[in-house]
This record gives structure tokens, C-alpha cells and sequence, in this order.
């Protein structure tokens, strides 16, 4: 009987396996060298070494994200177990299944102010779906099975579990659960079908619906199914920032994002529809913006897997709970029965969201002197034909390159929507293409976030993932300037980034390509060269210092009170960055 | 308003907090919680007194049915229930005010669980009104020490 019994770390490795990851990002110390003794000797996996544990977690997230697979990361007990809650809290906030180990001190010492001991699962119980602190090596097993359960049903999230050095050192029998049940955790996954059949007879009664898809859209697979239904039944698509590429971004349905910076016609859609459909949306307040204005005519159907997202927010006429994909195959089931002629009833609303559109399309001023952020984005998209894996971080350049690049399909489109993580997007960038090495990987960024976790260049370069950075780089903490510049009497408190790093030769430095445009006329051949490059590369745009995105809702204004940007243009300061 | 919530839980370290971390993190109010053992020794129930709108009753209970270890929550708003709270409460009693002390405590079905030269410590059990009303009537002997087991409440058939 003894010699069947192995270590915790080997029963570690043997349940990754067990759960088909091929991917493990892990930053080792003290209390988990037993595991990463067994790792050594493995072929299994892929390890990945990031150079920070926040920046591994966020590349298990971009791999996530890109395949809808777990995301698996290790680090080691107190600093390297605080160093990943932002990352927790990222995936927590856009539901994003990550399986996250955290070693600790030894369960004899928990509660002892042991040297690098922390109450990690105390610290991150409101950032995870859920969390463990594993006490015995016999349940190890169950315990990550139960894990990688909870992180990939029902509103999927960032699942931790806490191993104690003796854990993972002592030896247990190995037996992996088939199946998993937990009585307590139940999500329901159909939709309820009379409900169903009361949207389906909203939709066919509305005059001016529109859908609005979010994250839900894409973590269900349910793209196919948002396409069937409008088209199906001429329904105008607008979708959030989670939202992007639920449904085709060049769809003559689609009305791009809405909200804070969504577009004109979006929003106007939205505030003028006597009927929202809300599929895999929670109605954040960036897409509402006052709750008291919001949609004041419409009636509003809600379908979402998390029925604490339903009446959150705005009130709900006809909530469904389940699954998107699910609920929308019954949908689309119980439309096709109606048989309306959807074209007729919808063609004067059709009419009218034209007229917006061509009222005020998504546009800004083009420069021959000083390159323009979103001039950028719309060569990349050009270039590309839109195919490539788009990653972001937080701040103006996420806003314009989920405004002037299109997306036709889901998890090309990576970014922090709900916690709004700057440094967030480089390290998913390395996790995207970890997982789909086939693409061409972009991470845009601005250059304020790009210093949230440029040390993981070095991981690029290390592992041969090449990861091509675009730096939209304005010198400035472009978005809160901008609201300094709206809102605060243009007081630049703390935003001027003038000691902005030469960002080629620090590319150089770890071994990347460095390449910079200063002029209009530098960037379509920054970006040839930059698709061209065999490992990673950094392009840094010098960018307008003052330029704005818009339209903006301010903030507690409702989302028909846009505002655009029509005044004075600011003069152009000379240049600050290092050459 | 006022709402009593019965929720089953799992019997597992951590999840009251993970109950009142819901509360606080969501800026919910608990006005009284009281957890005990139930016949299945893997299961825990707790009574939660809480406070708010139709709005936020609806995101508590929500909220408490999304937690991985709760088993099932219930709501008394709609239910015929039956609720006590049992109290213990220490007073000062010099000489004279010992018979009544003990005359109040008798129209209250209280009991002396303790008794000193000085003091007497009564156990009350009832619902909130009751109790609430032996304490004012006790508060001129001047009452020492109040301790609440805050509500428990089960459901009539």
C-alpha cells in the first residue's frame, strides 16, 4: 500500500494532467520548492517563469481569455500570494476560469506570523468565485478537481487554492474524482421556458429593440447564436467592452459599443428603443451612465447564468436565468415559430438608426504633422485585415482600439473591462500567444500602462513568445488628463509623464526589437516591420500629447448627453521624449 | 425594513465570513446573526436579521444563494414563523430593590440563572418586543450587563 502512495506535489502535477493543462505559469520560493522539484523532471507541461507573480497570473488570464480554457498559475506563499490578488480581482470582475495555486507555510505554523505567511485565503475571499486552504494531502485531490469545476461552470472565475508546505511534501494515496457534485453549487443552465417564450413575443411585439451583448456572450460560446438571432429577427446589435467580437464588429446590424464611449448611434439606439435585449450583460455603470435616465421607454428582457446580475442595476421586465448559448438556441427556436415579416416591422427603425449614424459616425481629425492614436489603430486594422489577437491595457488607447478596430470574432479581443487593470495587457498578451501561437499577438498600450509590467519582456524574449507591443505613446496619463483637462479646469495633477523611458532601447536592452514613428508617414512602415518580426517587438508612437476620445458621457450623465469633440484644438508641445 | 433570513450552510471553517464578508463588502447591514449546529452534522443554519428595500432584500438573497457553501436560504417575509431571542441581563440590586426585581422578572417569565449580595442575573426568552420591554422596565435598578443571542426563527406548518 505504501509504494502507491505519492506526494502532494506529485499528485499536484498528476491532476493538472489529469485536467488536460498544458500551460503552467508559476514563480517558485521557499514553501513549493517540492513542487517545482517535481517539475523539473516533467514533460508534460509548459512551463512559463513570468518576472513577476502578477504578470504570470494575467498571462493564465490571456490564455483564458483566448481559448476559453482554465488558466492555471503557481507562486509561493506571502509576497508572491499578495502579488497576484490584482490579477485575481481582474479575473474575478470579467468571470474569467483561472485555477490559481498559492503555497503556505507549513498548516503547524498557519497563525504564527511564520516567515512569508499570508492569510491569502482571508485576503482574496472577495476577489475569487471561490477559495481552499488545503489541510490534508488526502484531499488534495478532490480539492482541485472541485477547483477547476467551480472555475469553468455556471458565471465562471479565478479559483485559489492554498497549499501548506506539508501538503505538499506529505504522501497520499492518488485517486482523481470522475465526476464532481457539490450540493451546494447548482447553476442552472437552462432558461426557464416560459420566460423564453414571453422575449420571444417582446421581440416580435417591439418596435425599436436593440440587443446588447456583453462578456457573458463570449465566455458562453454564443456568437453563433447572437448572429442567428439578428439576422433572424433584424434586431441592431450593440455590444460592451466585454462584449466585442459576440457579434461581427462589420455586421450592418452591429452598432459598435455603447456607453461612456460607445458611439453616438449606440447610445442613441439604446436611450430611443422601446425594448432592450440584454444578453450576458450586467449593466455596468459605463454603459448605463444615470440609472435614472436610462432607455426611460424601454422595456428590458435580461439573460444572464448569474441571477444576481438581474435587477441590479435597472429594473427588469422579463429576466431569464441560464446559460446565454443555451437560452439562445430556445430563443431562436421560439422566433423562427413567430415567423414575423421581421424586415417590414423593423425597417423604419432601421431608418432611424441609419440617420445617426450618418448624423455623427465614429470619426476624429486626421494629422499631417502629428500622428493621431486612432490613425494608428485603423492602419493596424487595415494591415492585419483584422486578424490578429488584439490585447489592451487601461486608458485611452483601450478606448480607441475597441472604437477604430473591428472585430468579426470572439477572443481576438482581450482586455480589463470591469476592475480597468492597467499592466494588465501586456502579460495576457504572452498568455494569448502561449495558447494560440498561430496568431499575431498585438498588445496595445499607452505608456503610462506599459510600465505597469514591462519586466515581462524578458519572458517574451526567454520563452520565444514574441509579442508585438504598439505604445500609443503620449507622454501623459492620457485618460485622466483628459478628464483633468473636462472636469478639473485642466489642472494636470500628476498625469505628465516627461521622464517616459526611450522605450527602443529599452525594448533593445532585453534583447526585443525597438522600433518608433514620429511622423504620420512612420506608421504604416513601423507596422510592416513590426508584423514582420520573428520576436517580440515594442513600436512606439509618439502620439498627440492633447488628443481626446470621444464621444464621452461625462459622468453621471445619461447616455444620450455625448459629448464630442468639436472645441479648440490644443497647440502640440514640443516633444519631450528621450531620443 | 425588517427581514429575518434562515440560511443552511456548509459546516466548514471560513464561511461565516464569507457570509458577513457579503454583507460588508456589499454594503448590506446585519442587524443581529446567530449560528448553530443543525441535525446534520455537516450542515450549519444560521437566522440573519437584516435591513433594506424590496431591491436590496432581493440582492441579499441572491447574493447569499450565489456563496459555493450555502445550501438554501429562506426568506420569512412571506411565511408564517415564529421568532425568540433569548436574553441574559445583570443588574445591581441593593436590598430594596430586590423583590422588585424579582416581581418584574415574573410577569416576564424570567428566570434568576445567578444570583449575588448585589446582583441578580436574569434569562428572558421572547421575541424582540418582549424583551426590549423587560429592559426598560429593569434600566432604573441599573442594569450591568446585557448579553443577545440575537433572533432565531423556524417556520409554522
Amino acid at each position: 500500500m505504501s509504494n502507491k502512495e505519492i506526494t502532494g506535489a506529485e499528485i499536484f502535477l498528476e491532476c493538472l494532467k489529469k485536467e488536460k493543462v498544458d500551460t503552467l505559469f508559476c514563480y517558485p520560493g521557499g514553501v513549493v520548492l517540492k513542487i517545482f522539484d517535481i517539475l523539473y523532471a516533467q514533460k508534460d507541461l509548459r512551463i512559463i517563469l513570468p518576472r513577476h507573480e502578477q504578470g504570470g497570473v494575467h498571462m493564465a488570464d490571456g490564455y483564458a481569455r483566448s481559448t476559453g480554457k482554465v488558466g492555471v498559475a503557481l507562486v509561493t506563499s506571502g509576497p508572491g500570494a499578495t502579488n497576484v490578488v490584482t490579477a485575481l480581482a481582474t479575473a474575478y470582475m470579467d468571470s474569467i476560469p483561472l485555477v490559481v495555486f498559492t503555497g503556505q507555510v507549513p498548516t503547524a505554523l498557519i497563525g504564527n506570523d511564520a516567515f512569508q505567511e499570508a492569510d491569502i485565503v482571508g485576503i482574496t475571499r472577495p476577489c475569487t468565485k471561490y477559495n481552499f486552504l488545503v489541510k490534508d494531502v488526502k484531499e488534495l485531490a478532490q480539492t482541485i478537481k472541485e477547483a477547476f469545476f467551480i472555475a469553468s461552470t455556471g458565471r465562471p472565475g479565478p479559483v485559489l487554492i492554498d497549499l501548506p508546505r506539508d501538503v505538499v511534501t506529505n504522501k497520499a494515496e492518488f485517486h482523481y474524482p470522475e465526476k464532481v457534485k457539490i450540493r451546494s453549487y447548482n447553476p442552472t443552465v437552462e432558461g426557464n421556458k416560459r420566460q423564453i417564450k414571453q422575449a420571444a413575443e417582446a421581440i416580435a411585439a417591439a418596435k425599436r429593440p436593440v440587443a446588447y451583448i456583453g462578456g457573458g456572450v463570449i465566455l458562453s460560446n454564443a456568437s453563433r447564436e447572437i448572429l442567428e438571432f439578428a439576422e433572424m429577427t433584424k434586431v441592431p446589435v450593440t455590444h460592451t467592452l466585454m462584449g466585442i467580437g459576440g457579434f461581427p464588429g462589420t455586421h450592418p446590424l452591429s452598432l459598435g459599443m455603447l456607453g461612456m464611449h460607445g458611439t453616438y448611434y449606440a447610445n442613441m439606439a439604446i436611450h430611443n428603443s422601446d425594448l432592450i435585449v440584454a444578453i450576458g450583460a450586467r449593466f455596468d455603470d459605463r454603459v448605463t451612465g444615470k440609472v435614472e435616465g436610462f432607455a426611460p421607454e424601454a422595456k428590458i428582457i435580461h439573460i444572464d447564468v448569474d441571477p444576481t446580475s438581474i435587477r441590479k442595476n435597472v429594473r427588469v421586465d422579463i429576466p431569464v436565468v441560464g446559460d446565454v448559448k443555451h437560452v439562445m438556441v430556445e430563443l431562436n427556436k421560439e422566433l423562427r415559430a413567430i415567423k414575423e415579416p421581421w424586415d417590414a416591422i423593423r425597417k423604419s427603425w432601421q431608418k432611424q438608426i441609419d440617420a445617426w449614424r450618418e448624423e455623427r459616425p465614429l470619426t476624429y481629425e486626421p494629422s499631417d504633422e502629428v500622428i493621431k492614436p486612432q490613425f494608428v489603430i485603423e492602419k493596424l486594422y487595415e494591415l492585419t485585415g483584422g486578424d490578429a489577437i488584439i490585447v489592451t491595457d487601461v486608458g485611452q488607447h483601450q478606448m480607441w482600439a475597441a472604437q477604430f478596430f473591428k472585430y468579426d470574432t470572439p477572443r481576438n479581443w482581450l482586455s480589463s473591462g470591469g476592475l480597468g487593470t492597467m499592466g494588465y495587457g501586456f502579460p495576457a498578451a504572452i498568455g494569448a500567444k502561449v495558447a494560440r501561437p498561430d496568431k499575431n499577438v498585438f498588445s496595445i498600450s499607452g505608456d503610462g500602462s506599459i510600465q505597469m509590467n514591462i519586466q515581462e519582456i524578458a519572458t517574451s524574449i526567454e520563452n520565444n513568445i514574441p509579442v508585438k507591443v504598439v505604445i500609443l505613446n503620449n507622454r501623459f496619463l492620457g485618460m485622466v488628463r483628459q478628464w483633468q483637462e473636462l472636469f478639473y479646469g485642466e489642472r494636470y495633477s500628476s498625469v505628465d509623464l516627461g521622464s517616459t523611458p526611450d522605450f527602443v532601447k529599452l525594448a533593445e536592452a532585453y534583447g526585443a526589437i525597438g522600433l518608433r514613428a514620429t511622423k504620420p508617414e512612420d506608421v504604416v512602415p513601423v507596422l510592416k516591420e513590426g508584423l514582420k518580426a520573428k520576436k517580440t517587438v515594442f513600436m512606439d508612437f509618439v502620439t498627440a500629447r492633447y488628443e481626446k476620445v470621444f464621444p464621452m458621457v461625462p459622468a453621471g450623465a445619461s447616455i444620450n448627453e455625448m459629448i464630442f469633440g468639436e472645441e479648440k484644438k490644443k497647440e502640440e508641445k514640443k516633444l519631450k521624449v528621450v531620443r | 425594513m425588517k427581514h429575518i433570513i434562515s440560511v443552511l450552510v456548509e459546516n466548514k471553517f471560513g464561511v461565516l465570513s464569507r457570509v458577513s464578508g457579503l454583507f460588508s463588502g456589499r454594503g448590506f447591514n446585519i442587524e443581529t446573526i446567530s449560528i448553530g449546529p443543525t441535525l446534520d452534522p455537516t450542515v450549519s443554519q444560521m437566522t440573519i436579521v437584516t435591513t433594506g428595500d424590496e431591491r436590496i432584500l432581493e440582492q441579499i438573497l441572491k447574493q447569499l444563494n450565489k456563496l459555493i457553501d450555502v445550501i438554501k436560504v429562506t426568506d420569512f417575509a412571506d411565511k408564517e414563523f415564529v421568532e425568540r431571542e433569548m436574553c441574559l441581563i445583570k443588574i445591581n440590586t441593593p436590598q430594596e430593590h430586590r423583590s422588585e426585581a424579582l416581581r418584574i422578572a415574573d410577569i416576564f417569565r424570567a428566570r434568576v440563572v445567578d444570583s449575588t449580595q448585589k446582583s441578580y442575573t436574569f434569562q428572558v426568552t421572547g421575541d424582540e418586543k418582549k424583551i426590549e420591554a423587560f429592559i426598560e422596565l429593569l434600566k432604573p435598578m441599573g442594569i450591568k450587563e446585557v448579553v443577545r443571542t440575537g433572533k432565531v426563527a423556524i417556520t409554522r406548518d
